[in-house]
Parts: C-alpha cells; structure tokens; sequence
C-alpha cells in the first residue's frame, strides 16, 4: 500500500472577513485554497446576490421573463431575491443616468433604503457609469442607510475619493474595482487604504470575464491573487467579487437564430453557472448573479462544496 | 524534474560533444529544461541512466485513447495552476451507447454523439469520444452492439464492462481501434489487466477512494501496465475537487508516481452531472464520460475546456477576416477592430446588443489591443486597408467605415487610401450600440 503524500499547503496569510449588512452576514475569511477542506478550515459558503435594476431599458427581455413581472418595481424584485434564498441583492440605479430617467440622488437612495428594510439582506449599490451622477448617488444612499452596512460600487483609480468619502461617512464598505491584473487589483487596494479606508471595509472586484469572453484571463487573475494573499501579500487579502451577469451578454449564450444550439434559456442558464463555478473555483467570495435558476443551482452548489447549509 | 546539477553529477563529464552540446554542463542544463533527451548521450553508464530516467520522468503519463491523428490524448499535465504553464491535454468528453439499444438506435445514437459539433471563431468544438456500456449483461450483444457502434463513428472508443468476458468479446470486435477498457475494479482487476495487456489498450481503473485507486494503480503498474486512466471514486462535486486537487499535487509536487495518470469522471446526465463536468474540466479532469449531453450543455461546457486550456501567456487572436454580424445586407456599416480576442468580443457583443446588422472587419495585429497596436504600427491605415482589400469587405456594402475612437487620426489617411468614406466611431465599446443608432438614422 502506497501512502499518498501529504499534499494540503501552509499558508501565511488569509482573507480579510468583511461584515455586511445588519451584522448577520460575513464575507471572506478563506485560510487555504476554495473548498479544499483539507487545507481551509473556513467553511463559509461564498455569498450570492440577485441583481436588480431599477430601470428595465437594455436588460435582456429574456431574463426579464424570469420575475414574473416583479421586475417591474425594483423592491419587489429584490424582495422575490430574498424569496428565492439569496444572501444580498445588487441593485444598479440605472434611472439616475441623465440620458434615462435622470432620477434625483434622493430618490435613488429611497429605493435603496426601501430594499435593505423589506429584505434585511446586505445590498451592493452600483451607480448608472456617469462619475458626476454617480458622487452624488453614493453620497445620498450612504446617508439614507445607516442600520445596515452597503458595499458602495465602485471605486476606480481614476475616481475613487468621491465614493470611499461616501463610505466611510456611514462605515460601508467600499468594492475597489481593477480591469483583469492583479497588479492593478493590489494597486486599488493601496490607493483604498492609503485613502484611510480599513481592511474591513474594502471588497475586490477584478473584473469576472464570462465563459467565452475571457474567463480564461479572469481564472488566472484570480488564483493569482489568491495565491499571492495566501502566501502573506497583505495587499490582496480583500474578499474578492464576482460579477457573472454579463453571462447573459454573451451571444453564444442566448442566440436564438441556431436550433442547434439547443434551448436558449437553459443554455443562458449554464453560461451563467459554470461563469459563477469557475469564478468560485479561483477564489470568489461573494457573487452578484442575474437569472433565478443560475442561482439556485449555484447556490446548491457552493453549499455542497463548502459543506455548510 | 531533476535539476542540471543532478543531472550533471551522473554524466561521464568528458565534454565529448557527442550529444551535440559543447559540455557535459551544457548537456546538463539542457536536460533539466526538458529540452534534451538523455537518449542524445552514448557514453552514459547503464546505472546512471536509470537513475536519470526515474527523475526526467515526467510527473504525470501522456495516456491515448485511439490511434493516429484522430486519438484522445490526456494527462501529461505538469502544473497546478494554468497560469504557471498551459495546461496542455484539453479535457475528453464521451457520452454512452447503451448496448441496450436496438441496431437503428445505436446507429442514432452515434449519429447524436457526432451533431455535438459547434464551429467557433476559428475553432471547432466536438465531442471526443463515444463509450459502448454493456447494459445487456451480455457478452454477444456488448460485442454485436460495440462493431456497430464502432462502425458509424471513426473518433475514439471506450467500452464499458465490468465483466472480463464481455469486455475480451467486444475488444475482439473493434480489433486495432485501440479503445480505452473501462474498466477494471478491485474485483475483477487481474483479468481486466490481462485484457490491456494482450490488446495493447489503456485500462480504466476505478477505486472508492482516492487510496484504493492509488494502490490499484500501482498494483497495475508492477504488473506491467503504463497507459491508466484513474477514476478516484468521486461522486460529488466537493469529492471530485479535493480528490483530484490531492491527485495533481500528489503527482506534480510530490512525484507520487502512483497518481501520476490522468483523471477521469463518469458523471450520469442531467444538471449534477454537467456541474460535475465543469469541476472536473477546471480541476484536472482529463476524461467525463457522461450518460446522456444535451447541446445547450455541450456549447457552455466546451467553451469551458476551450477557456481553461488556451495559453495564458498568448492573448488569443482571432483570426484575421470578415465577422458578419446579424444579417448584414450591401448598406449595413463597416466596422473594423483588433484580433486580440478580448476586444473583438466585446466589440462584438456590443454590437450585438444594438441589434443593428454589421460587418465587422478583423484586423491582425499580432493580439495586441487597438492602442498598443496603433502604437506598435500593426494597427495603421495600411495594415487596414490591406485587410480590407484581402477580404473584400468593401465589395459586401456600400457604407461607410466606421473607424475606432481611439484611432481617429487614421480615419483622413484611411479614407484616401480606400477612396471609402470614413466616419469616427466611439471610445468606448460600450457606447457602440447608441452610436451606431445614431449612424443608422444619421
């Protein structure tokens, strides 16, 4: 009989745990590899959230069939989230982009403190991509929530002062955004803290490219930056974030023109579960995810993985 | 892998140059690079070179399945992250043929296996490998059922059987096929061994945990078997990750010979089965055998291998030509991009998403994306227009061309060049859709 080698790794580092929303839900905290119980003695399951926008123009008509239409009230629709056994929302306040509704900072806020009250969950507050809007956006909502404690989106080199300042008003959380390097990942970081944001307030997002739209850069960002805060770089120890709704911008994903291709909304399904599985499989902590079935699957998954409930 | 040093110290140290290196040091330094073969050295002492092989042995053994161009080949793996080196052997994926089936069904049932077929930018994905499943519990059926399937399917074969008999039976029918004999657990092991050995096949061996499968596979290999496909027994998803994640680095890190072998998976069908798959593809999977595949699983699932198995140290290119997109008719815009992969994608679901029909120019530029290119001069009004004249885009429509934002200093020397006119299009991929809207109505 052959005795296999002992083959778990000892780190020297681990992950930053982030407290969320009323102080019943903890992000990151991985001590070894994802899900290798052998050698990370943390089992906490990474955490999904359901995205929702609080205006419909440009969302696929196809995940939109998803929530019975209700979609159609942004509170509703995180509420059916929290129905549905998720751990967070995401909600993209799209109406306060002035080529849409161009919805007041006030009124944007509301409808986030209305989510965080109705659902209890930890909620991800994304602006619409206008950086103006978008300051004064964050600044609203930070002051407007203040029994649970929000992930602002996000923080980018060129423009991360105006939504830390808005975080830590409050004592949210910041997610420090970088496009696919992990240098750039590290570089975000240490522009967070040196802006005076805590450990314990900061998230990574490094940019989750969907299956066949460079996941494969995204895998190897990831398990790079996992490796290297598992091996003491105290620079990336943040609980990384993985966005896999644009699965469902991918045209392989939902076309409709081939039948060969088989069932689109199933198909769109699986090009959003294996996104979120290889996203967890290189070390994501928590997941922002679009269709209800791809959650639940993924959901089921992790717990099983992690063997947690 | 040893290191030159060890390498050097058992070397006749004659600087010969037999080898064709200058020194013996040389020779040496090649060697532990895995750029030389120990073969290249005439002087080499018997005892020397078996000590050497052990060590150059690499850490996990090339197994095929098949024969000649067509053949599945896997393991041969000698990392643990895909970052470190590509991961070389994409994953094998075979789905069953039940003999069960009547003759007209096999024959469908082959001819399923062969439609999971997609054509992608510049790659075709497919189906590696059917595996014949003796069902019938009986030896003349599975041998009857495994030369018809044989027959209408000219890739790879597995043949699955517990019993000996049955498996001797259809080996005899698919003689020269060379498939893989799945296979053998602790049970009737000796006789399936004795099978792989007259029949030159690889052997699956299946083991209820990870330690029995090591031991099997070391029992397999002192009796003289080398190709082995192991099958750790894992039947969920957190057993087929901590299992083949202990075997990888057991044989990459350790050199634990005994699971030195490619992985394999047999997975059943249905939505545990395809998440099973997608585990095992991104962690060190090199066979899934599945009951039944559906397309809208195949496509997600072989993009998947694709993404997992590119070379991290080469951005993808796509490859230079002309991507229509919708149904672009002789008015629909020109536009142009980079081949680095990650920008015509994303170009192109931009483009998608404005629903507005295009034909999209690849230009190539070595991977590089549209300002490294620029600046690299491979992405210039010349290298352009000369990938407009090869592909004959401007032949397809009348429109003008629509130039990349942050190349808009080209659009006047373009222009001139392809007598075309040239219209400035965005910075920013994202804004495509209400820019080209814009142009449509413009």
């Amino acid at each position: 009989m052959n005795d296999i080698p002992q083959v778990a790794e000892k780190y020297k580092g681990e992950i930053a745990e982030i407290v969320l929303g009323k102080g019943d839900y903890v992000a990151g905290g991985a001590k070894g590899m994802p899900f290798l119980s052998f050698e990370n003695p943390s089992k906490r399951r990474p955490m999904i959230a359901g995205e929702v926008v609080d205006d419909l123009e440009g969302y696929p008509e196809m995940a939109a069939r998803m929530f019975d239409g209700r979609q159609n009230d942004p509170v509703e629709w995180a509420v059916m989230w929290k129905e549905l056994g998720m751990d967070a929302v995401c909600v993209r306040l799209l109406s306060t982009d002035p080529a849409r509704r161009g919805a007041s900072p006030e009124d944007a806020a509301e409808t986030v403190r209305r989510i965080a009250d109705r659902t209890g969950l930890p909620v991800i507050v994304c602006g619409c991509g206008d950086r103006a809007v978008d300051g004064r956006t964050m600044a609203a909502v930070s002051g407007a929530v203040k029994d649970s404690r929000l992930i602002l989106a996000k923080a980018e080199e060129e423009d991360y002062k105006t939504v830390s300042a808005a975080a830590m008003a409050n004592g949210h959380v910041v997610l420090g955004f970088s496009n696919l390097d992990i240098n750039l990942a590290k570089q975000m970081n240490i522009l967070l803290s040196d802006f005076g944001i805590d450990g314990d307030s900061i998230i990574m997002d490094p940019l989750m490219a969907p299956l066949g739209m460079g996941l494969d850069y995204s895998y190897s960002v990831n398990e790079r930056i996992r490796l290297a805060a598992l091996s003491g770089d105290g620079m990336l120890q943040q609980p990384m974030l993985c966005d896999t709704t644009s699965a469902w911008d991918v045209g392989d994903a939902t076309s409709q023109d081939d039948p060969a291709l088989g069932d689109p909304v199933h198909r769109a399904t699986w090009w959003e579960v294996m996104s979120a599985l290889a996203a967890m499989m290189s070390g994501a902590d928590i997941l922002v995810m679009r269709g209800p079935a791809a959650a639940d699957m993924v959901k089921v998954y992790a717990a099983e993985l992690t063997e947690a409930d | 892998m040893a290191t030159a040093m060890e390498f050097f110290k058992l070397l006749p140290k004659t600087n010969c140059k037999d080898c064709g290196h200058p020194t013996c040091l040389a020779f040496a330094m090649q060697l532990a690079n895995g750029k030389a073969s120990l073969e290249d050295c005439p002087h080499i002492s018997e005892e020397s070179r078996k000590t050497l092989n052990e060590s150059s042995a690499p850490p996990m053994r090339t197994v095929r399945i098949g024969t000649g161009d067509r053949a599945a080949v896997m393991g041969g793996e000698t990392v643990l992250y895909r970052h470190e080196r590509r991961f070389v052997n994409p994953t094998v994926y075979a789905v069953t043929v039940s003999d069960g089936l009547s003759d007209e069904e096999i024959v469908s049932r082959v001819g399923y296996a062969a439609s999971l077929r997609f054509e992608r930018v510049g790659t075709v994905f497919r189906l590696d490998c059917i595996s014949v499943r003796n069902d019938s519990g009986d030896a003349e059926r599975f041998s009857a059922a495994a030369s018809m399937a044989a027959g209408s399917w000219d890739s790879p074969l597995i043949l699955e059987s517990e019993s000996p008999s049955a498996m001797s039976a259809a080996l005899d029918a698919v003689k020269g096929r060379r498939p893989l004999i799945c296979g053998a657990y602790p049970g009737n092991m000796d006789r399936m061994m004795e099978l792989a050995k007259e029949h030159g096949c690889p052997l699956a061996l299946r083991g209820g945990t990870l330690e029995e499968t090591a031991s099997m596979a070391a029992r397999a290999k002192a009796a003289g078997i080398e190709d082995m496909v192991l099958d750790t027994g894992a039947v969920t998803l957190k057993q087929c990750l901590e299992r083949q994640t202990a075997a990888r680095r057991a044989a990459v890190r350790k050199k634990f010979r005994a699971l030195g072998y490619p992985l394999m998976n047999r997975v059943g069908s249905g939505e545990y089965a395809v998440a099973l798959a997608s585990v095992s593809t991104m962690k060190y999977g090199s066979l899934v055998i599945f009951d039944d595949l559906k397309p809208y699983e195949a496509l997600p699932l072989f993009t998947l291998r694709n993404n997992i198995y590119t070379d991290p140290q080469v951005p993808i290119q796509v490859k230079q030509g002309v991507y229509p997109i919708g149904s672009p008719d002789s008015h629909s815009p020109i536009m142009f991009t980079t081949n680095f992969s990650l920008t015509y994608f994303t170009v192109r679901a931009d483009i998608e998403k404005s629903k507005i029909p295009v034909w999209l120019q690849v230009v190539n530029t070595e991977g590089l994306s549209v300002l490294t290119a620029y600046a690299a001069g491979k992405f210039d009004p010349e290298h352009v227009a000369e990938a407009f004249r090869e592909s004959g885009i401007l032949d397809k429509s009348d429109s003008a061309v629509i130039v990349p934002g942050l190349v808009a200093r080209m659009s006047g020397k373009l222009e001139e060049i392809i007598g075309r006119r040239a219209v400035v299009g965005t910075n920013e991929s994202k804004n495509i859709p209400k820019h080209l809207r814009e142009f449509m109505s413009g």
